[in-house]
């Protein structure tokens, strides 16, 4: 099973303590719901700030990039794309840039 | 050997200052969470090591962080630093703040008053105050926007709302002031473990008697103009309530406007402001030793929110209201136009007791001599929200 790479906002990044890109293991169906279940799993100290606990939607200043696609609006169950798949891409967690 | 932690929560990060007791130098550490918001960080009076922190953010929503090591180090309660977490089902979730929607509990409201006067869902956002209980470590509440009250009994790995409160029959009527509908003031009766106190902007302050399952509004005696009934049950903007350990029954409040005294456990208020310059503010504390010494921060409106002509000033009542002396000595004197906000004073219990406040400009002030004067302990911080103290002895 090839390692998914999953990027994640610098916040989240020192809230798990990993440097650079996340490597998960997704078994089955690679999807954006999968990659996260796997992502919270590993790394517990994440559940709740990339999807709301109450509602289980993305966060609203969070979104969703893989091969430069906005894959924020995509079913979460459908298939991320076999270059995210086969651990070629990364799938990236990408929030709203500041300002001011 | 004395000593005190004050505990500082700003826009960007938590901060830890330490002092012994002369409250001399100081020792600062942090940013710890830097780019948070921390609304509020807060130790237990049963273990000073016990410190719990509201971390937020717009992007990542709310987490809790504990400490048990009286700072040194912090982690999500349930979830240890480094560790792999084992095989199945979390056993600590400790930033899920859910609403009781269950029938079983006493079938809680789903919506309360919004701006335009509509009902409008409760949607949790964030974690205002946290209050530690006075008698075991591994219990607190926390006070969320949208208004409810939350339990721990376990350290901060699990909450549990009491819906009572939320399920008050007033409920609907309750809506948001400009800052959001923020539980923010929780006061824990010491001489009573099932009687609490809890304030909420802009709904009022409320009691339960019996732990939590049934909640009472306590504000008659209130008048607040921007409402269409002044004296309404519910709908003012109680901005903090202090109280000394010794009379639990005894309270004040600095309301929106207008500074208030209650000497029957909130049934009734009588206004206190007397002859402070304006009775607008956010903050009020009271002296660790002397029950009828009270401190507010004068703020010119609530269209202005800084001090009278930039001369940032703490007033002192001795006699518990009406009569108010400004603090002056090593406070700003001109151009000072930042504001103290309602959870940003707290006094330590230092034989000489010690004041603290802190602004949204970034310092944080004390005073080792009551209120007489006043020197910054650091100037530069991010917007100080939260000003706790600890008194290590």
């Amino acid at each position: 099973m090839p390692s998914i790479r999953v990027q994640i906002p610098y916040h989240l990044r020192t809230l798990a303590k990993v440097e650079g890109d996340v490597q998960l293991e997704v078994p089955g169906l690679v999807s954006i719901r999968a990659v996260l279940d796997a992502l919270e799993l590993r790394y517990p100290m994440l559940r709740g700030t990339i999807r709301d606990y109450s509602t289980g939607e993305r966060r609203p200043f969070l979104r969703f990039f893989a091969c430069r696609e906005d894959l924020s609006l995509e079913p979460l169950d459908a298939p991320l794309p076999e270059a995210v798949a086969e651990g070629r891409e990364p799938f990236l967690i990408i929030g709203a840039v500041a300002g001011g | 050997m004395s000593g005190v932690r004050v505990l500082a929560g700003t826009r960007k990060g938590a901060f830890v200052l330490t002092s012994d007791g002369k409250r001399r130098d100081w020792k600062v550490t942090g940013p710890f969470f830097a780019g948070w918001e921390i609304y509020h960080m807060k130790g237990s009076p049963v273990d000073s090591d016990r410190i719990y922190v509201s971390q937020t953010s717009g992007w990542f929503g709310q987490l809790l962080q504990r400490s048990d090591d009286g700072g040194k180090t912090w982690h999500q309660p349930g979830l240890p630093n480094e560790a792999i977490p084992p095989p199945g089902p979390p056993t600590a979730l400790p930033n899920r703040f859910a609403y009781d929607t269950s029938a079983e509990t006493g079938k809680p409201l789903t919506t309360h008053q919004w701006y335009d006067g509509t009902q409008h869902p409760w949607e949790f956002k964030r974690v205002w105050h946290l209050e530690p209980s006075l008698t075991d470590a591994d219990t607190l509440y926390a006070g969320v926007e949208d208004a409810a009250l939350f339990r721990s009994t376990d350290g901060g790995e699990n909450w549990q709302e009491l819906a009572g409160l939320r399920g008050h029959a007033s409920g609907p009527k309750w809506s948001p002031g400009a800052g959001g509908m923020g539980l923010h003031t929780i006061i824990l009766d010491p001489s009573n473990p099932e009687r609490i106190f809890i304030a909420i902007s802009s709904a009022g302050a409320f009691r339960t008697d019996d732990g939590g399952a049934r909640w009472k509004p306590i504000n008659r005696g209130l008048r607040s103009q921007y409402i269409p009934d002044p004296n309404a049950e519910v709908g003012h903007c109680v901005h903090h309530i202090a109280m000394h350990r010794a009379r639990p029954g005894v309270l004040f409040m600095q309301k929106h406007w207008d500074v208030m005294r209650s000497d029957d456990a909130g049934d009734n208020w009588r206004e206190v402001s007397g002859n402070l310059p304006t009775d607008f503010g956010f903050a009020i504390d009271v002296h660790a030793h002397e029950p009828e010494t009270l401190y507010v921060v004068p703020i010119k409106s609530d269209s202005e929110h800084f001090p009278i002509d930039g001369a940032l000033r703490v007033y002192r009542s001795r006699s518990g209201g009406e009569e108010w002396e400004p603090l002056t000595q090593g406070l700003p004197e001109r151009n000072c136009y930042v504001n103290v906000l309602r959870d940003a004073m707290a006094v330590d219990t230092l034989d000489d007791c010690g004041i603290y406040f802190g602004t949204t400009g970034g310092q944080i002030y004390a005073s080792a001599d009551s209120g007489d004067s006043w020197a910054p302990i650091v100037r530069d911080l991010p917007a100080v929200l939260s000003v706790e103290v600890q008194t290590l002895r």
